[in-house]
């Protein structure tokens, strides 16, 4: 496998979690209450997918990592100011929609045709990266479906560890049940990872980094290309939140074996 | 933007530290940074050609702005604001308010004087007589669910023709366009610890600006993932960070305040940002103002947003001289009074937040230009205490800065303190806001000699323009604790919180007779539950405490421990060995803490030192 790797990471954008969400019906469809308002932040599993790529295009000199992002333009510039400073990267912004409810196929096919277009990439060093599952109301399949259309055959999911061998396959670390990991060896690339939370810490903020990122992302947001998704069938029913329940005491001087035993029955009743 | 590493000078002598050069860079992002940096970055798009926005760093570049705010996100400001919004009119002159998210224009003001229908207010006999006097005239006298509405609005209070913001919304908006122009960088979630000053210097000449450290233990102690704060080095420093910024009081301390010129009077601001019934009668663009209640020191507002939402809050002063003040539990006893209540109980907590508000106006202006270096906004002590108004003012400062600067580009002048005076001081002091600042100086000084005083010291100042008001000496934050009137109350509300775990801002009220909060997992909450449901506060892992005791003895001899009755986020709780304790991940930066203690170890400063963090409320709606 070449050394220099092109990794391209597919990541959605989602409203900050610690934000009220209020689930609505708009004319479009299910959505939230004010989405336009809520900050944004880069769904967390994609998040640690961008954190890798730069943790593996750091070891591999002249490799180059693409952020490709579909969601409003204005959104996608307030999420820069948050992780642009964290690790290098070149974005390919596509001015679409917000939420997670568009169809995956639809989504999927914007995705995989702006990465096939983009100059200067590689196929025979692509490393696909994204989350395996999304923070959205999105299925969390849309990481397959651009592999599949674009011909990336070798896909691997809730991926924790790659590590790149001398002869230019790697070795891939999958969680299965049971909090185990699978270990798969690909020949190279191309392939579709989709990760799980890896091994990384978030990387700090980086002045530089930031300084080096903005250079090329306002102007790639300015350019940003409009995405009309395409139509599909799918009909939503309905859209709820979890249930949430929060019920706080505050207790002093508990023993472990007593706290031990709420939880359990707190379990249990659940 | 030139890279290199040095070795700087204290506190960190021995780290190789990173630094960085730009044109201008800027600490805090707020209404007046954004005035700053729209005036900026509108002169430069109008011209791009005009060489005098061509970087002096990077030649053939245009300027190099840079902008560091400490929270983590631009929207994730802490206040609802009623605003005339005169400045920031003139900066949009088409502005609809339909523009930015939860703005409105103000459609009708109403000021009420509350009554306690509780009896659990703090109330002289003065206050007390009238109160009595208003309850016996009943209806005659317009008394409805115990509020007296003001039959008119003094002029000095008017907001006509302004707008009601969300100042995290206002924020975001005005950010997302400068960021549009490609021409600023603006950086939330980089805390900036210290101005650089230089150190060849007397005058405390400033030669930009110090990141905070990142990979750091809570002591501040480099870990493995030890990342040493930039130094960003600029030949102009915009100092924009607020009432309780570290770069603001970095300079207080090294060069200090005007001759006479003090930070003495401050006020929490704290409010709920709610969604209203569906059948709610309050339409959008309401305006309340409120006095009387939960104390007689407390003045309160409601403000109706767009679709439904609503700002009510109160502002807690330092002048309310009892030790046992707090903000949260007052809120919740605010919100219940039956003229607020009607309209709100079936209303859904959304939102909450906390901010302290410098108060000393031109008391507390601090010397606005340096060598390299001109403060703006808040800190700078452009916030008019007649009025009540913060943000138009802090906007027209960035503006009036912002004229300056491209007035001294153009002439190609270094940003001395001399040129500096020359356009930004001179344009600030022939402004409205140094005309207002002016007749505001002592409106709130009959404060100190009680509530009834302070309103007609007020009145005596609005109603002729600052020519009359009452004088008067000041005290120092810390000396504003009366402790001698409270210490029984304090020490039952601590036994209260000690015996069984409750939050002592919660149980010193309980010990002063309010009664308990009927809580309904909604509206009504605990303080712990708002952090979540409602501020939605956390802290990014990796940097110091913000929040250091000085003395440790001081802290174990203090016995009003105001700090920890204010402390916005419970962040500050008490410990068995009588220094507080400190939980950096509840803490919502709001910096009560910093002039809530009731020591001093030099007479003049805090016993706390409030340093430059990261992390904060994260709710977009405040």
């Amino acid at each position: 496998m070449p050394k220099t790797l092109h990794i391209v990471v597919c990541a959605g954008i989602v409203p900050d979690p610690l934000q009220t969400l209020e689930p609505v019906t708009t004319p479009a469809g299910p959505g939230l209450k004010n989405e336009m308002v809520l900050p944004a932040v880069l769904d967390p599993w994609a998040a640690s997918a961008l954190y890798e790529a730069a943790a593996l295009a750091a070891k591999n000199p002249g490799s180059k990592v693409w952020l490709v992002s579909l969601g409003p333009k204005a959104k996608l510039q307030q999420v820069m100011l948050t992780i642009a400073q964290r690790v290098p990267f070149e974005l390919v912004p596509i001015d679409g929609p917000i939420g997670g409810f568009p169809d995956a196929h639809s989504t999927a096919q914007v995705l995989a045709e702006t990465i096939a277009a983009l100059p200067g990439l590689d196929r025979f060093r692509l490393l696909l990266f994204g989350g395996w599952e999304s923070a959205t109301r999105g299925a969390g399949v849309t990481l397959q479906l651009v592999g599949e259309r674009l011909g990336i055959t070798d896909q691997f999911q809730g991926v924790d560890q790659i590590t790149l061998r001398d002869d230019g396959s790697f070795e891939v670390l999958e969680r299965v049940e049971g909090g185990r990991h699978q270990v798969s060896i690909c020949a190279g690339a191309p392939a579709v990872l989709g990760w799980a939370t890896g091994n990384l810490a978030e990387p700090r903020n980086n002045p530089q980094i930031g300084m080096a990122n903005m250079r090329t992302i306002m102007p790639a947001l300015q350019k940003a290309r409009p995405a009309t998704l395409a139509a599909n069938s799918l009909r939503y029913v309905s859209a709820s939140l979890p249930k949430q329940q929060r019920t706080t005491r505050v207790v002093k001087d508990l023993s472990p074996d007593e706290i031990a035993a709420e939880l359990a029955a707190w379990i249990g009743a659940e | 933007m030139s890279v290199e590493t040095t070795t700087t000078g204290s506190p960190s002598a021995e780290i190789d530290r990173p630094s960085m050069e730009v044109d201008i860079a800027c600490a805090g992002f707020g209404p007046a940074m954004g005035g700053f940096l729209t005036t900026l970055t509108r002169a430069w798009t109008e011209n791009p050609a005009d060489p005098a926005f061509e970087s002096r760093i990077a030649p053939g570049m245009p300027l190099q702005v840079l902008c560091y705010e400490r929270a983590d996100d631009l929207a994730a400001g802490v206040s609802g604001v009623v605003t005339r919004a005169q400045a920031i009119r003139s900066t949009f002159p088409g502005l609809e308010p339909a523009e930015i998210p939860m703005a409105v224009d103000v459609a009708e003001e109403r000021v009420f004087y509350l009554l306690d229908p509780l009896g659990a207010s703090r109330r002289s006999a003065l206050l007390r007589f009238g109160d009595r006097l208003l309850r016996t005239t009943g209806r005659l006298a317009g008394i409805k669910d115990h509020a007296f509405e003001l039959p008119w609005t003094p002029a000095f209070l008017h907001k006509h023709g302004g707008l009601i913001l969300s100042i995290g919304q206002f924020n975001q908006w005005v950010a997302s366009q400068l960021m549009a122009t490609g021409l600023v960088q603006i950086w939330p979630g980089t805390p900036v610890a210290a101005p650089l000053f230089d150190e060849q210097s007397s005058a405390g000449k400033v030669q930009g600006l110090r990141l905070a450290d990142q990979g750091v233990d809570k002591s501040g102690a480099p870990t493995e993932a030890f990342l040493p704060g930039m130094d960003v080095r600029a030949a102009l420093t915009v100092v924009g960070d607020g009432p309780v910024g570290a770069v603001s009081q970095s300079i207080d301390q090294k060069i200090g305040l005007p001759p006479g010129h003090a930070h003495r009077e401050w006020a929490l601001g704290m409010k709920f940002v709610l969604s209203l019934p569906e059948d709610t009668a309050l339409k959008p663009g309401t305006v309340w103002h409120t006095f009387g209640y939960p104390e007689p020191e407390i003045f309160g507002f409601l403000y109706v947003h767009p679709d439904r939402l609503a700002s009510v809050g109160i502002f807690v002063p330092s002048w309310l001289s009892d030790p046992s003040r707090t903000a949260y539990r007052y809120l919740q006893h605010y919100i219940q009074h039956p003229a607020l209540w009607q309209h709100l109980k079936d209303g859904t907590l959304r939102s909450w937040g906390a901010k302290s508000l410098e108060e000393s106006g031109l008391h507390g202006e601090p010397f606005l230009t340096g060598d390299g270096y001109a403060r703006i906004g808040e800190s700078s002590g452009s916030t008019n205490m007649l009025t009540g108004s913060g943000v138009d003012e802090a906007w027209a400062t960035g503006t009036q800065l912002g004229e300056s600067v491209i007035e001294l580009l153009r002439a190609n002048k270094p940003f001395t303190q001399e040129n500096l005076a020359a356009t930004y001081e001179t344009r600030r002091r022939s402004s409205w806001v140094d005309k207002g600042a002016l007749e505001a100086q002592h409106a709130r000084n009959g404060f100190h000699g009680g509530v009834v005083k302070g309103m007609i010291g007020m009145a005596l100042a609005g109603l002729t323009g600052g020519r009359l008001a009452f004088h008067g000496n000041i005290p120092p934050a810390h000396k504003q604790i009366r402790s001698e009137s409270s210490r029984l109350k304090i020490k039952n509300g601590t036994v209260l919180a000690l015996a069984n775990g409750r939050p002592l801002h919660d149980a010193l009220l309980t010990a002063c007779g309010w009664p308990e909060i009927p809580f309904d997992g909604r509206l009504l909450v605990t303080q712990q539950d708002a952090l979540l449901m409602g501020g939605k506060v956390q802290a990014m892992p990796g940097f110091a405490d913000h929040v250091v005791f000085r003395s440790p003895s001081l802290c174990i001899a203090c016995e009003e421990k105001t700090c920890i009755a204010m402390c916005s986020g419970q962040a500050i709780t008490e410990s068995a060995e009588g220094v507080p304790s400190f939980e950096r991940e509840k803490c919502i930066h709001c910096g009560a803490c910093l002039w809530n203690c009731a020591q001093s170890p030099d007479g003049v400063h805090s016993n706390i030192d409030f340093r430059a963090g990261a992390g904060g409320l994260h709710s977009a709606e405040n």
